[in-house]
């Protein structure tokens, strides 16, 4: 992979992409121009976490102590970056 | 790791307004996407506008500042949560910043969709301040001379100084070109402009034809050809460019075997309220027989879209007949199109004539060879501006609409 995500890499929500909790849906979207996605609960938890100063290592150490049973959770969360990331959702600060 | 394990693609939408069909993959019935037709007022007169042929009926019954505001807010509470501010041309009505002002605080991520003709500094600012996401900027053509031939006005500079005013005010530039017989040759330069002016997504919208455009069907219709190198060309630009700018190219639909899934479904995920209140699950609906729209001025949108009988009649699969009710593929597209189905068949719950199933899917390739006819290219458009729909209400250019079975 090219860009491979590093554990000290920050990362932030690209321009003009909007991330919220949608009552109606009860889940978090991501939206953006022309478009809007309906995020699993796991890469919510993710996302809700990108504050701009937390970098990728961080953030898998968090939700590990909120998820302590989740299997292979850094794995998930690392495919997670790298899938964001390819669809333009997120941008490396 | 795949998308489905992260979330889905709801409402990936990859036509818009001057299309009939929104792409998805999945499907809920929830009104997700919130167009705003505000007003049927247009200082454009484009040859391939969607909108009814018969919009001059809806230019003095406008919904009211406080009916807008009311509307967004009962749609919000459906689900809503793309909004699309839509025309004719929204600009032409002054309390957009207060619909934009109100659509931020219920959280929409809230869309202008304009031709920019009324976009001042000033007008745009009170956007940026009041919270609008994003602006859609229609483009014609990289010429002057196609620009304002199919718009039928000297527009072509404006645009240019339009399209810097959004990027200087930090939005993203969302450019929509509606793609037609004479502009399709200049896809490679059309593409270049819209890298030059920095736009962060494009839409190659090829004309679908309902509306005005419908009317004027032979005079826009590219060839096959024209078409498949116009998409070759985008393929090859896409490649070249990296992802810096998403190309939604919106593929014809009279050219594919099989119809577009429109509108992502009856009902499913999209609805219109128009300049007049009407509720519509689709743009051009009204052209439908027998249906009854609900309208704000007189019932709450939740009864629209959940009871109203308009918005059920063609939810699902229930309503098809032959051959579609027995087609393996009759999920993946539902039929296609009531509206399309209803103008060139007559009937609403025929299949959609692009399909190569449908039995009456020779009224397409008979639209295709009309478009080579050089006797009916020649023909004058009929542009969309106010004398021509008066004219067309009055039961003018009957020979026009003839063969349509509803009015476009």
């Amino acid at each position: 992979m090219e860009n491979p995500i590093q554990h000290t890499d920050i990362y932030a929500l690209a321009h003009h992409h909007r991330f919220q909790w949608e009552e109606a849906q009860q889940s978090y979207v991501i939206l953006f121009p022309e478009g809007m996605v309906k995020l699993h609960g796991g890469a919510g938890e993710v996302l809700k976490r990108l504050d701009g100063k937390a970098n990728v290592g961080e953030i898998v150490a968090d939700l590990k102590v909120t998820f302590p049973d989740a299997d292979e959770i850094e794995s998930d969360i690392i495919g997670m970056f790298e899938l964001a990331v390819s669809k333009g959702w997120l941008r490396k600060v | 790791m795949t998308q489905a394990s992260l979330g889905e693609s709801v409402v990936q939408k990859v036509v818009q307004a001057q299309n009939n069909g929104v792409a998805a993959s999945a499907t809920q019935t929830q009104p997700l996407w919130l167009l705003a037709e505000v007003t049927y007022r247009c200082p454009l007169h484009c040859a391939f506008c969607y909108n009814p042929t018969d919009y001059d009926k809806h230019t003095q019954n406008e919904l009211t500042t406080e009916q807008w505001i009311q509307a967004l807010r009962d749609a919000r509470k459906l689900g809503a949560i793309q909004l699309g501010i839509s025309g004719g041309e929204p600009l032409l009505r002054d309390d957009i910043e207060d619909i934009v002002i109100e659509a931020k605080k219920l959280g929409y991520y809230s869309n202008l969709i304009t031709s920019g003709v009324g976009l001042t500094e000033k007008r745009i600012q009170a956007f940026k301040d009041g919270g609008l996401d994003h602006i859609q900027l229609s483009m014609h053509d990289i010429t002057e001379e196609i620009n304002n031939f199919i718009t039928n006005t000297k527009t072509f500079e404006l645009k240019k100084k339009v399209a810097a005013m959004i990027k200087g005010h930090g939005y993203p530039m969302v450019l929509n070109v509606v793609i037609h017989r004479y502009n399709i040759g200049h896809m490679k330069q059309i593409l270049e402009m819209a890298d030059a002016l920095g736009a962060e997504y494009i839409e190659l919208a090829n004309t679908q034809y309902y509306g005005w455009s419908l009317v004027n069907r032979s005079q826009l219709m590219p060839t096959k050809e024209q078409v498949d190198e116009a998409e070759r060309i985008t393929n090859e630009f896409r490649e070249k460019s990296g992802s810096k700018m998403k190309i939604f190219f919106v593929v014809p639909d009279y050219f594919s075997d099989r119809p577009k899934k429109c509108m992502n479904g009856w009902g499913e995920v999209f609805m219109i309220v128009t300049a007049n209140g009407d509720v519509l699950p689709c743009h051009s609906a009204r052209v439908l027989p027998n249906m009854q729209f609900p309208n704000v001025k007189d019932t709450g949108l939740e009864y629209s879209w959940k009871d109203s009988p308009a918005f059920n009649k063609y939810r699902g699969t229930d309503w098809m007949k032959e051959p579609c009710r027995t087609c393996d593929e009759k999920e993946k597209d539902l039929g296609g199109c009531r509206c399309q189905s209803f103008l060139l068949t007559g009937d609403a719950e025929a299949a959609d004539p692009v399909c190569s199933k449908s039995p009456h899917h020779h009224l397409i390739e008979k639209a295709i060879e009309d478009s080579k006819n050089p006797v009916l290219a020649a023909q004058p458009i009929v542009f969309r501006n106010d004398k021509n729909s008066k004219k067309i209400i009055a039961g003018e250019f009957k020979e026009l609409v003839d063969e349509f079975h509803a009015l476009p």
